[in-house]
């Protein structure tokens, strides 16, 4: 199968969604002639014109807004969230606005608006521009939430948000851009609400998703060779909707959770995990759930500063050590 | 300004203001939830420019837009039902009176975000433009918000967008010289208004938004150039709220003499001085159409009062698509 890296896998499915459908439209800063900051869109100007791939001004709340106005009116807006920290900047437009509308409005409006935006640390970018926000749109209702860790995800599921009439968030991650992945060729999507089983195991059941995900597998390689553990890794892929099944099916089997996320602690995703398991497959449980998650802190430029806060391969071998203990 | 297009304007402002009244009603009987933003004294702005539009142009307002959305065709019983919360709503009982969605006549909501619709019907507006229509036959998005929304970001950045891309926009400020409790002159340091379009180029104009006809022939003209693919135009229109922000306002940043000045001024009593006196329409008939429309309202409640709450269930509809 060939192999292209998460950037070239989510263009592809830009590519491929807006030759399908003439109703898609691209907005974002530097998208259009400069290809996109992080090269996502690189082409994509050349190839659909100016009208369909729309460099805006620095107006997040304003460029926002006019998707949110663009969906509910006939088309299938993609706007592009340079950082992820840059939600806050127009966060009545997600939250208040495209998230809510469908159902104060008794279904009389829809708002098929995908929001793309990366984030993530690990870059020295500082505390500003390290965020990861998919808390706050797991927890807001309305917005559907995907977190793809592969380019084989990332291409699939951002196709599947272009054909779905929902709000969806498609967070990236910084530091994926460049990872390679197995793409296979043709029309493949992927549905929202189905976890993946990125490494089947039988002593524990570690959860996470996005770049967290590939620390996770380079843990259970480290878990294997090192201390004889078969650990399971299951990628959420989505927090909204999120599958409980494939998490409880492998409980039964391990009967031990770890789960790991970059993003901080305190009501974070792990913690829903954590509760929906209590709640779902408590008995299945053999130990109290693992949770390695990043400290509830800025995430400062200095490296040694941000690998403290950010959870490293590390430290999820170490909380399986404890967890098996 | 033709006799019949005239009438049917002045009956229109009587349906608002009915509306309105028996709101307040309803609201101290405790019928109504949550907060109610008349628009008493406001109704040539909405009629005026809703009447200068096709039934298929975009609309945006604001939390005070029930008159709007009547000016822009909203069935009254459902808009009633809807600000009692009953399943015949418009947006069946969930929205209330801030968030009337209808989308068959290009409503694209009430918002409760002050500044929020702009930005929103900027997005309809560069839609249409997408549609490439010919010359003349575009749709055109008219947003209403007040003088508090033009200090709002989100305002500003739609203005800028609007005329950098020339966007078939009708943005029209109902300037009634109080940002809920504050007056314009506290909150910002323009005379007037219409002059924020300069900074962004973009054509202004700054009319009595109580007189109809002249609300009328401006978002006449305002539509025009934006099917011409002129671009945006920005309309102060001054007016007046007679009652407070809200119901339950204390009012205590203005004089009784200051409203009921404005009360000799306002917009339903001019378009009737207007009719008797340029239209040859009797006292009788004015007030025939005043009757018709109290008793659309009158009916209007009845429907509203006999129809049902939502079952709790309902939570789970109309989420997802």
């Amino acid at each position: 199968m060939r192999e292209l890296t998460y950037t070239q896998a989510l263009r592809e499915a830009l590519s491929e969604e807006m030759e399908r459908d003439g109703k898609i439209v691209l907005m974002g800063e530097d998208i259009g002639h400069y290809g996109g900051v992080f090269r996502v869109t690189e082409g994509l100007i050349e190839k659909f014109g100016p009208k369909r791939v729309k460099d805006t001004p620095i107006s997040e709340a304003g460029f926002v807004g006019m998707a949110v106005g663009m969906a509910m009116t006939g088309r299938r807006p993609v706007a592009e969230l340079m950082f992820m920290d840059f939600a806050l900047v127009c966060a009545d437009q997600i939250w208040n606005q495209a998230a809510k509308l469908r159902s104060m409005s008794g279904g009389r409006v829809t708002v098929p608006l995908v929001i793309r935006a990366q984030q993530g640390g690990g870059r020295g970018n500082g505390a500003q521009h390290s965020e990861s926000f998919e808390t706050l749109f797991t927890h807001l209702p309305g917005m559907k939430v995907a977190l793809p860790s592969t380019p084989a995800d990332a291409k699939g599921l951002l196709k599947s948000a272009l054909r779905q009439d929902d709000p969806v968030m498609f967070i990236e991650h910084k530091l994926l851009y460049n990872t390679k992945g197995p793409v296979p060729d043709g029309d493949v999507t992927i549905p929202f609400g189905k976890a993946d089983v990125k490494r089947e195991g039988t002593d524990l059941t570690i959860v996470s998703y996005s770049r967290q995900l590939l620390f996770a597998l380079e843990a259970a390689e480290t878990l294997q060779k090192e201390h004889g553990i078969s650990a399971e890794v299951i990628d959420l892929r989505t927090t909204v909707p999120m599958d409980m099944d494939t998490i409880v099916t492998s409980l039964k089997k391990t009967h031990k959770l770890l789960v790991t996320h970059e993003s901080h602690s305190s009501c974070g995703i792990g913690a829903e995990v954590a509760m929906r398991v209590m709640e779902q497959a408590f008995y299945e449980l053999d130990a109290p759930i693992v949770r390695v998650a990043g400290l509830d802190l800025p995430i400062h430029s200095a490296r040694p500063l941000e690998e403290k806060v950010l959870p490293q391969p590390s430290a999820i071998v170490e909380g399986a050590l404890k967890l098996l203990k | 300004m033709n006799k019949s297009t005239l009438l049917a304007m002045y009956e229109r402002m009587h349906l608002c203001r009915s509306f309105e009244q028996a709101c307040i009603q309803l609201y101290m009987e405790k019928e109504i939830r949550g907060s109610l933003h008349p628009s008493i004294g406001q109704e040539a702005t909405a009629v005026g420019a809703c009447f200068a539009l096709r039934p298929d142009d975009y609309m945006t307002c604001t939390y005070r837009g029930h008159s709007a959305c009547i000016a822009k065709g909203i069935d009254v019983n459902a808009a009633m039902a809807e600000m009692l919360n009953k399943r015949t709503g418009i947006s069946k009982g969930k929205g209330g009176s801030m968030h009337w969605t209808d989308p068959t006549i290009g409503l694209l909501g009430e918002n409760a975000i002050v500044g929020a619709g702009v930005p929103i019907a900027a997005g309809a507006a560069l839609s249409a433009q997408m549609d490439d229509a010919p010359p003349g036959k575009s749709k055109v998005a008219i947003t209403f918000f007040g003088d508090g929304a033009i200090n709002q970001g989100a305002f500003h950045e739609a203005m800028n967008m609007a005329q950098l891309w020339k966007l078939p926009l009708i943005l029209l400020c109902e300037n009634n010289l109080y940002a809920e409790m504050t007056p314009l002159a506290d909150s910002n340091p323009l005379a007037t208004v219409a002059d924020r379009a300069k900074g962004y180029n973009m054509h202004a104009v700054k009319i009595d938004g109580n007189d109809i006809v002249a609300v009328y022939d401006t978002v006449c003209a305002a539509s025009e150039r934006a099917r011409a693919g002129e671009g945006p135009t920005f309309i102060e229109a001054m007016t007046y709220r007679l009652t407070g922000h809200m119901v339950g306002d204390a009012e205590t940043y203005r004089t009784k003499e200051e409203v009921a000045e404005a009360r000799k001024h306002e917009p339903i009593l001019r378009a009737g001085e207007l009719l008797k006196r340029d239209y040859s329409v009797s006292a009788d008939e004015l007030a025939a159409l005043a009757a018709k429309s109290q008793a659309r309202i009158d009916a209007a409640v009845k429907f509203a009062k006999e129809s049902p709450a939502p079952d709790p269930s309902e939570v789970y509809e109309d989420v997802w698509a």
